[in-house]
């Protein structure tokens, strides 16, 4: 992992024969063209982390795409979302309330990571380490939510993945599947984020002066936000 | 006269945090050395596609002769055509093209000292094997491997009276998701290698097309393994939790199950979403390699270097929408088979370039009869004959009467069985002297290129006709159908000879791998003159960081063969330009500040 460090400092990849710059769509072919990298001075770590998000973004679609088929195609009803997720919270009920808070807490992680990234380049370790561990802490929040969620729909609702009392049976089989396959994602994150908060805070990338893995742990992150957008879109809006 | 970059000045320094493993465990078991993971990948995937081999002779034994030699019953029968179909595709093909070849292929052709992540890249390995271990292990759990077909189809695949059902179809799907984390791991870093970790003068347009096919065919790995991910992972659902995403209400010997409401389409398309990639995947890389051994041994440049770029991202691109010519008879709407069939059809054209060029090199070339050419020419010829018969299942109206009978058996085994297959011993009787230093010996290998290619058009082309009178595939017996005549039972009985002498062959060849590890003539650093920098390594077998103390630097194009004025018929990547040999990229000279 850690020779791609080097990659910061060093100058830009030049062309052996000096070629002036080219504009426009010829230069962008150029350039992506030219000797030794594709991407000028993007080191191999947020490569490799973009083009692992690439392809997540094909699984999330696939199990996404699989929930939208399954949906149009079964023949029974579909359970009413608002009326699922809602809460009874001091006599009112609140559809949707949960989810919106769940939502609310990840979309304010992206804040903090966001801060975290750029306290980062500036070297400030306490403020990156404690905006990094306010992140992986929001993200636990709301993988602690999503078991309560869990735990109220399989408990007190009655809800399996082969069969629920709403209504169609895949509601269940697909809910379990998306949100699980994301909850996992965010706990992955969460390890992710803390390991790289505490290797911060002990100085592991001082040496070097270079921060980029706390960019590329916040790339991951933002990906896992961004999915959720789309199953809290597709899966409690629709 | 090689030139060579000075180390540590750039992102070659694999040095200051990488120290050399000198204990056996560390490099040879634990490796991170991209060659030794190569290695690695290779022997297991010629492992277990002998177990693949095997069982093919096991069914053509019982198609070709089900009285005298027909030793399996009907459950072990659809056992063997999906784990045949399932290990040569993935476990196989896809493992050795990208991890074997392409693992030690990339570094060395970009020139670079490893991959990017070198742990990963173990990872990736020990992964894969893990998968093929699950897999190996369904042989040996309560009911057997899981005999649904290599496609896996919902609803059968999980109903009870399919083989297997009970564990097999779980060992199955766990295998294949762990398959794609492995494939996963390794993909990323031949991609980031690629793009980000080239030599300096190894630019994207003088790779060799080796390394654009590999390359191109990861980024459709990376794409279209998800889908495969995600059907694996809710038909498991489906078998163990008993969840309806593929499974409709269904009764089963006469029980309603508890299924309601799932769709089995959904499945197909999932799965063809990934398998038709898939084919490209396994056939990007033989492109790729079989363009370079052409060159190399017909002492020529690649006719048209920059189209078959070209058509290897078009053929990519292509590939992700053509998925549902494969459900032609699904049930689908049948709208969309007037889409698919025109797709399908254009993907004949950046095809049909790759062929034109490859001929058009080989004219007038001074064509050597290696071994590698020989599996070149071969390879030509069997995809072309495979191709052609994709022309005829492409179309709508002419694949409903010939799906699911032995002309769609021909079709594929040809076009990416038998023509890939025939690129990995290509390239393997290649670059076998990279690895070991030796040669393979030229006597055995003739003889294991003619029994091969003779015998695989032997068994192969027989299969159109059968098609063509209507045998169906997948059936265990044929004795006592009316309609399928008694020449097609001599053809069939013609065809497992003819199968079981091939698969023989190979033992020659596994032996002629022993053999010369040992006792094969040495064959120097670069034996055939060739011009790529795997060939142009300081030592051979190339060692820890393959470039010694300084990188090469590439001034050329990888086919500068009989260049006018050159003082051999060759020039490496990395030789120095001269007044009389200048840069060149593309296949054009170059002169300092006009590169394009």
């Amino acid at each position: 992992m850690a020779h791609q460090d080097t990659m910061n400092e060093t100058p830009a990849a030049t062309t052996l024969t000096g070629a002036p710059p080219t504009d426009g769509w010829y230069g962008m072919v150029e350039d992506w063209a030219s000797d030794r990298q594709a991407f000028r001075n993007v080191p191999w770590g947020k490569a490799m982390m973009w083009l692992f998000l690439l392809s997540d973004t094909f699984i999330f679609g696939c199990f996404l795409t699989s929930y939208m088929t399954v949906r149009m195609s079964t023949t029974v009803p579909w359970p009413n979302p608002s009326e699922v997720f809602a809460l009874t919270i001091g006599g009112a009920h609140i559809p949707l309330i949960l989810i919106a808070i769940m939502t609310f807490i990840l979309i304010s992680s992206s804040g903090t990571m966001a801060m975290a990234v750029n306290f980062a380049y500036r070297r400030d370790r306490a403020r990156t380490t404690a905006l990094m561990l306010a992140t992986a802490a929001l993200g636990a929040t709301f993988v602690g939510m999503q078991a309560f969620e869990w735990t109220k729909l399989i408990v007190d609702e009655g809800v399996r993945p082969w069969a629920n009392p709403f209504g169609a049976a895949q509601f269940g089989s697909t809910f379990f599947m998306i949100t699980g396959f994301h909850g996992f994602h965010v706990t992955v994150g969460v390890i992710y984020l803390s390991v790289v908060a505490l290797k911060v805070l002990r100085g592991d990338y001082e040496r070097r002066g270079n921060y980029q893995i706390v960019e590329i742990a916040g790339l991951y992150w933002h990906f896992v936000d961004l999915v959720w957008v789309f199953i809290f879109a597709f899966f409690y809006l629709w | 006269m090689v030139q060579t970059a000075v180390i540590g000045d750039e992102r070659a320094g694999v040095e200051p945090e990488h120290h050399e493993p000198k204990s056996f465990l560390t490099k040879y078991i634990w490796s991170q050395d991209h060659k030794v993971i190569a290695i690695q990948y290779t022997v297991t995937a010629i492992t277990v596609g002998l177990i693949a081999l095997v069982m093919s002779w096991m069914m053509r034994m019982q198609i070709g002769f089900p009285y005298s030699l027909g030793f399996i019953d009907q459950d072990r029968y659809y056992q063997f055509v999906t784990m045949h179909g399932m290990i040569m595709v993935i476990y196989l093909l896809t493992a050795l093209f990208l991890g074997g070849f392409g693992n030690y292929l990339i570094p060395l052709m970009v020139g670079a000292r490893d991959m990017v992540f070198p742990y990963v890249n173990m990872l990736s390995y020990w992964t894969y094997l893990l998968s093929v271990l699950v897999l190996v292990a369904s042989f040996f759990v309560p009911g057997g491997p899981t005999g649904a077909g290599w496609t896996l189809y919902p609803p059968q695949a999980i109903l009870p009276g399919t083989p297997g059902r009970e564990w097999g179809i779980i060992m199955m799907l766990v295998s294949l998701v762990i398959f794609v984390a492995a494939f996963t791991m390794g993909g990323l870093n031949y991609v980031t290698t690629v793009l980000q970790a080239r030599t300096r003068g190894m630019t994207m347009m003088r790779l060799p097309l080796t390394v654009w096919g590999i390359f191109v065919s990861t980024i459709l790995g990376l794409l279209a393994f998800p889908a495969l991910f995600v059907s694996g992972v809710m038909l498991l659902l489906d078998r163990v939790l008993l969840t309806s995403f593929f499974m409709p209400s269904i009764v089963s010997m006469g029980e309603p199950l508890g299924y309601r409401g799932g769709s089995p389409l959904l499945f197909q398309h999932l799965f063809w979403f990934f398998g038709h990639p898939e084919v490209y995947i396994v056939a990007l890389p033989a492109f790729g390699i079989v363009s370079d051994l052409i060159s190399t041994h017909a002492r020529k440049n690649i006719f048209g270097y920059r189209m078959m770029v070209w058509a290897i991202l078009a053929i990519g691109v292509l590939s992700f929408v053509v998925w549902a010519h494969h459900m032609y008879v699904s049930g689908m709407n049948p709208y969309f088979g007037f889409f698919f069939a025109t797709t399908t059809l254009i993907i004949a054209v950046p095809t049909a370039i790759k062929v034109y060029n490859w001929v058009l090199t080989l004219w007038r070339g001074n064509i050597h009869l290696t071994v590698p050419m020989l599996f070149s020419l071969a390879f030509i010829i069997t995809f072309v004959a495979g191709g052609m018969s994709g022309l005829f299942l492409g179309n709508v109206v002419v694949d409903v009467p010939l799906s699911d009978t032995y002309f769609v058996v021909a079709h594929f085994h040809m076009v990416m069985g038998v023509a890939p297959i025939l690129v990995v011993f290509g390239g393997i009787y290649h670059w076998y002297p990279k690895v070991t230093g030796r040669l393979l010996s030229d006597a055995m290998g003739k003889f294991h290129f003619w029994v091969t290619f003779l015998g695989t058009f032997a068994i192969f082309f027989p299969m159109h006709y059968l098609g063509f009178v209507g045998m169906p595939r997948r059936y265990y017996d044929f004795s006592g159908i009316n309609f399928i005549p008694d020449s097609a039972h001599t053809l069939n009985a013609f065809i497992t000879i003819a199968a079981l002498v091939v698969g023989a062959a190979q033992g020659v060849f596994l032996f002629n791998l022993v053999w010369s590890a040992f006792r094969g003539r040495l064959a120097g650093g670069n034996p055939w003159r060739a011009t790529t920098l795997e060939w142009q390594t300081p030592e051979t077998p190339p060692g820890y960081g393959n470039w010694g103390p300084r990188l090469p630097i590439v001034h050329r194009w990888a086919y500068d063969f009989s260049v006018p004025g050159a003082d051999e018929d060759f020039l490496p990547q990395n030789h120095p330009p001269s007044r009389e040999t200048a840069e060149t990229a593309h296949g054009r000279p170059i002169a300092k500040g006009t590169m394009a």
